[in-house]
């Protein structure tokens, strides 16, 4: 379980996070939505030790993050953020390999070069395996970060907006990949999303939060109402249902 | 009866096919650059030697330690900074060394004159002024990045704040200087590698050794921190403890190295990017050892055209400083058109 007991957050005067607590990681995937400004990267970057709570604690499986050595850490919970910038030329078998960091501290082992293999496997980069990240489109460049987290071998996986200047096509391929991974090989992944009804497509829980605070806790189809979602945004949302799938129309 | 028929030989790769892949891989790329400074040391050791051999290789081998001393310092240093701070058209001079390096030594003139200065024993100067800068970056450091705050990019502003307010500074007591004491001063601004007193080449070699060992150990967290701070945390770099760490050795590298031959720092940033596009891969363990023996290549390579071909006896660090500027103005405008 990821848990935040009474966690708050503040920037000068601003809070950001507000005395929040809540618990994460059953199985599946957890969708975590609402309005910009509303604390949802602070709040992973709270869990992924980014920056230190002002009042409140963190756990990660029953770790309290603040105590725990930051390797050991990171082989149970592995973090993607929203922004990607590499300075230097990798390739994405350079970049997969990192993710072996927290196991083997850079000596790659024969049980490293195998996760390694499994994960550029399993999000088919093969081919592009030698090519360098910044010769790659936005949905390979995606992928190959998350084979970088899939070779991390951890139990929590937290995706900060995956789907980020992703077209329709990849943001679907991305989506059903991350159901895969929790399918398959058990993670249990939080992830943040703009688009509520990739939220409701894909995820098992949707939790949405406003001004810091959880607004809402519920599974996929509780959320997907007009109600709740003006509630959270703000702004009227229409919901109908298509073929037994609520879906939100929010075009304006 | 059947002929059992030889499959035809796999077409032989080229020469030009093994060249290529022999160029590739790293371990040639820095064996070939070893071996040009190997010649490069060999020329500039044993030919042209005006007088008794003996003579000329005392003198001259200890000019080359002193290049292998301060390639040392301000490859590794320059190489380091560089991921520390994600950005590769930086030196550590924007933390200001340079300028309190040249400060230290304009207000010893300006307070006690340069008889003073001259008569203090080199030891001694060496020694407070590898001091004070160590004190300088140090406090520097741990007020800016140790403390709730922390922010690279915060200390690098302090810095170059900083390094402004020491350069008018110094400008201004350098206007007051009476001509000889300036003459003094301005032999202090500018590098010079071809006479380092013994015991100081010594004490600024085990003072770089130091700063080597401290930040060799982390080469494979420093491939890490190429991520950028937030993924290197993600993959369980202790990030605070490791840069300052880092640091620390950045800092008493280039305090030993200035004080030993004056501020020569703008020469790791050519050396540094070329080191990165020549070793062709981003890790550390490549880059650092590249990054040293370029510039063995450019110091010792400078140091023989200009003694042999010009027959010129001066600075190696003005001609340095000019090749620098033309190749930081590149790197910028390239930066630019991407």
């Amino acid at each position: 379980m990821i848990a935040l007991e009474n966690v708050t957050k503040r920037y000068g005067a601003q809070t950001v996070v507000d005395d929040v607590s809540i618990r994460f990681g059953q199985e599946g995937v957890t969708a975590l939505i609402g309005p910009n400004g509303a604390g949802k990267t602070t709040l992973f970057s709270l869990v992924g030790r980014l920056v230190r709570p002002d009042a409140g604690r963190v756990t990660v499986g029953g770790l309290d993050i603040t105590r725990t050595p930051s390797a050991e850490l990171a082989k149970v919970l592995a973090v993607l953020r929203q922004d990607n910038h590499v300075a230097a030329r990798l390739t994405v078998h350079d970049l997969v390999e990192f993710g072996r960091f927290p196991h083997s501290r850079g000596r790659l082992t024969v049980e490293d070069r195998e996760h390694i293999e499994r994960a550029i496997g399993y999000l088919d980069l093969g081919p592009f395996r030698h090519r360098f990240l910044d010769e790659l489109s936005g949905g390979q460049r995606q992928r190959a970060f998350i084979a970088m987290v899939l070779a991390q071998d951890t139990k929590y996986v937290l995706l900060d907006e995956p789907l980020n200047n992703l077209d329709l096509r990849h943001m679907t391929e991305i989506m059903r990949l991350v159901r895969r991974m929790a399918d398959e090989l058990g993670k249990r992944v939080i992830t943040v999303l703009h688009d509520v009804n990739f939220a409701a497509t894909w995820s098992d829980r949707i939790v949405a939060m406003r001004d810091g605070a959880v607004v809402a806790d519920a599974p996929a189809r509780e959320i997907m109402r007009p109600e709740v979602l003006a509630a959270v945004y703000d702004t009227d949302v229409d919901v109908r249902e298509i073929d037994g799938r609520p879906v939100a129309l929010y075009y304006g | 009866m059947l002929t059992e028929v030889a499959p035809p030989a796999p077409a032989a790769p080229g020469r030009r096919a093994q060249l290529a892949a022999a160029w590739a891989r790293p371990d040639v790329r820095v064996g070939l650059l070893g071996a040009v400074v190997a010649v490069l040391v060999a020329v500039y050791l044993f030919t042209d030697v005006p007088g008794s051999l003996a003579f000329a290789l005392e003198i001259r081998s200890r000019a080359v330690a002193a290049m292998l001393v301060v390639s040392t310092a301000v490859g590794v240093s320059t190489v380091v900074f560089h991921t520390i701070t994600q950005n590769r058209i930086l030196t550590p001079s924007i933390m200001g060394f340079d300028a309190f390096y040249v400060l230290i030594s304009t207000l010893i003139v300006f307070v006690s004159g340069s008889a003073a200065f001259l008569a203090v024993d080199e030891l001694t100067l060496w020694l407070v002024q590898v001091t004070v800068m160590v004190a300088f970056s140090v406090l520097l450091f741990t007020w800016l990045f140790g403390g709730r705050r922390r922010s690279i990019h915060l200390m690098l502003l302090v810095g170059i704040v900083l390094g402004v307010f020491f350069r008018s500074l110094t400008e201004w007591m350098q206007r007051m200087l009476d001509p000889l004491d300036f003459q003094v001063v301005s032999d202090a601004m500018f590098a010079s590698l071809t006479r380092p007193d013994e015991t100081l080449l010594v004490l600024t070699a085990v003072l770089v050794a130091g700063g080597v060992a401290l930040v060799l150990p982390l080469r494979r967290t420093l491939d890490v921190l190429t991520l950028g701070e937030p993924a290197a945390v993600g993959l369980g770099v202790e990030h605070r403890r490791v840069v300052m760490t880092l640091f620390a050795g950045v800092s008493i590298m280039i305090a030993a190295s200035t004080a030993l031959v004056g501020p020569i720092l703008f020469f790791g940033l050519i050396v540094a990017n070329l080191a990165y596009t020549y070793a062709g891969t981003f890790r550390h363990a490549w880059t650092l050892p590249v990054a040293v023996l370029l510039g063995m290549v450019c110091l010792v390579g400078g140091q023989l055209v200009l003694e042999r071909a010009f027959g010129y006896g001066g600075t190696l660090s003005s001609v340095i400083d000019f090749a620098g500027g033309l190749f930081f103005l590149y790197l910028v405008l390239r930066k630019g058109a991407r």
